[in-house]
């Protein structure tokens, strides 16, 4: 899958948040997306998985030589945002069905879905309801949601946000995997975090 | 297929979350029972005429429509967790699934009301059954079509409260006159037939309405 965006503007209520954007990843890609608070970041990684319209400009998914429509993205998407929550009424493992189902994904769920929470340390408490959660837990529980079905392109909006260290390293882990596979954007205000990346865009 | 697998899930995800916190359902109930009981506190030996309760209970039906049916998007806004369901499903599997979760909802509050009305006021007799069951399933269909569309464009407003049945009553006027019309019809023994045209009117209500929704959600639902 290919990404180009071109000359993206958004803007809230005649304000730019930011304008005339433009950059193009390959299938194997890392982008970082850098600026101050306020700049925009958190809104361009909506506007890239879909979430948000831009006021102008053009996001162009591609794969196999053909456009990707919205509908299509849903299973290539992966996002780990502070915008995101689970449902507090639910398990995590609960979550992940629900939202799988929801998805209509076609994967080995049980062992998918095993592999991720051992991996972050959900294993134990994955049949305890999420608003029992931490909120470095549910940080890592919204890593195993976006990465259950393998996704082209992964999304990360402050990627260590409540994590302790063991967390960091995961994420560090999950990153690397990513970068070898397919698509990586991260969205930080953190140099070292950027630097995970092969590219930059900076904001404001 | 593959948005009605997707439409199916989104149904069972908040059945099962409404089983769970009783957002909508505890909302509705406490709100039919506080109405009925204070209604007929004020009717007293007072016996109402059949239209009289037909209207008192379709204004029952409305005002509990209105304190529950907008959870369905509200509440999804409130938790954080509607950018989670836009992630994963069409804007068009999650208008669907928020409208058969309020037609089932919408369906069940509908006969608790006329349990109670039955209990409640010993006029309220359905001399034409017939008319009545097809009078409140239309009736429930409309009224969970328009909140379902109703409940998405003012879960991303402000002043939720107030706004939601500000905009469903111009909306819902028609539906409810004509559902009174028929309800009437069905409290006094009339023919089966003599309701047809109610019933036309609900069924082009549900259509124009349900067809209206579809097209206009996804500008609704998408920032």
């Amino acid at each position: 899958m290919k990404l180009t965006v071109t000359k993206l503007t958004k803007e809230f209520n005649r304000r730019a948040v930011f304008r005339d954007i433009s950059f193009a990843m390959d299938d194997v890609d890392s982008l970082a997306i850098t600026g101050r608070n306020g700049a925009g970041k958190s809104t361009l990684v909506k506007i890239l998985s879909g979430l948000l319209s831009p006021t102008s400009g053009i996001v162009a998914y591609a794969g196999d030589g053909k456009a990707i429509a919205s509908d299509g993205l849903r299973d290539r998407i992966g996002l780990v945002s502070p915008y995101l929550q689970m449902y507090d009424e639910f398990t995590a493992t609960e979550n992940l069905s629900l939202l799988s189902r929801i998805r209509s994904n076609n994967f080995r769920f049980e062992e998918r879905s095993k592999e991720l929470l051992v991996q972050f340390s959900l294993w134990e408490k994955r049949d305890n309801l999420v608003r029992t959660y931490s909120s470095g837990m549910k940080q890592r529980l919204k890593y195993v949601f976006a990465l259950l079905h393998q996704p082209s392109l992964l999304l990360l909006d402050e990627p260590t946000s409540n994590l302790d260290e063991e967390g960091v390293g995961v994420v560090q882990n999950v990153v690397e995997n990513q970068k070898r596979i397919g698509m990586l954007i991260i969205a930080t205000n953190d140099a070292a975090e950027a630097r995970w990346c092969k590219n930059a865009v900076h904001l404001g | 297929m593959k948005t009605l697998q997707s439409s199916y899930a989104v149904l069972l995800k908040d059945a099962q979350s409404e089983l769970r916190t009783r957002y909508a359902v505890n909302a509705l109930l406490m709100f039919v029972v506080t109405a009925a009981v204070i209604v007929q506190l004020a009717i007293r030996s007072e016996a109402p005429s059949p239209s009289v309760l037909s209207g008192l209970f379709w204004v029952v039906v409305f005002f509990a429509a209105m304190s529950g049916l907008s959870r369905t998007f509200v509440s999804e806004e409130e938790r954080n967790t509607a950018m989670t369901l836009q992630l994963v499903a069409s804007p068009t599997a999650v208008y669907f699934g928020k409208l058969f979760f309020n037609i089932v909802l919408t369906l069940i509050l509908n006969a608790a009301i006329t349990f109670l009305f039955t209990v409640v006021f010993p006029g309220f007799e359905v001399r034409q059954f017939e008319t009545f069951v097809l009078t409140v399933v239309l009736g429930s269909l409309g009224l969970a079509s328009a909140s379902t569309i109703l409940a998405a464009i003012v879960a991303k407003a402000g002043s939720k409260g107030t706004l939601y049945p500000v905009l469903a009553f111009p909306i819902l006027i028609p539906l409810l006159m004509t559902a009174m019309k028929a309800t009437t019809r069905a409290l006094e023994g009339e023919p089966f037939g003599a309701a047809s045209a109610e019933f036309q009117v609900l069924i082009s209500y549900i259509m124009v309405i349900t067809a209206g929704s579809y097209l206009l959600f996804d500008y609704v639902w998408k920032e």
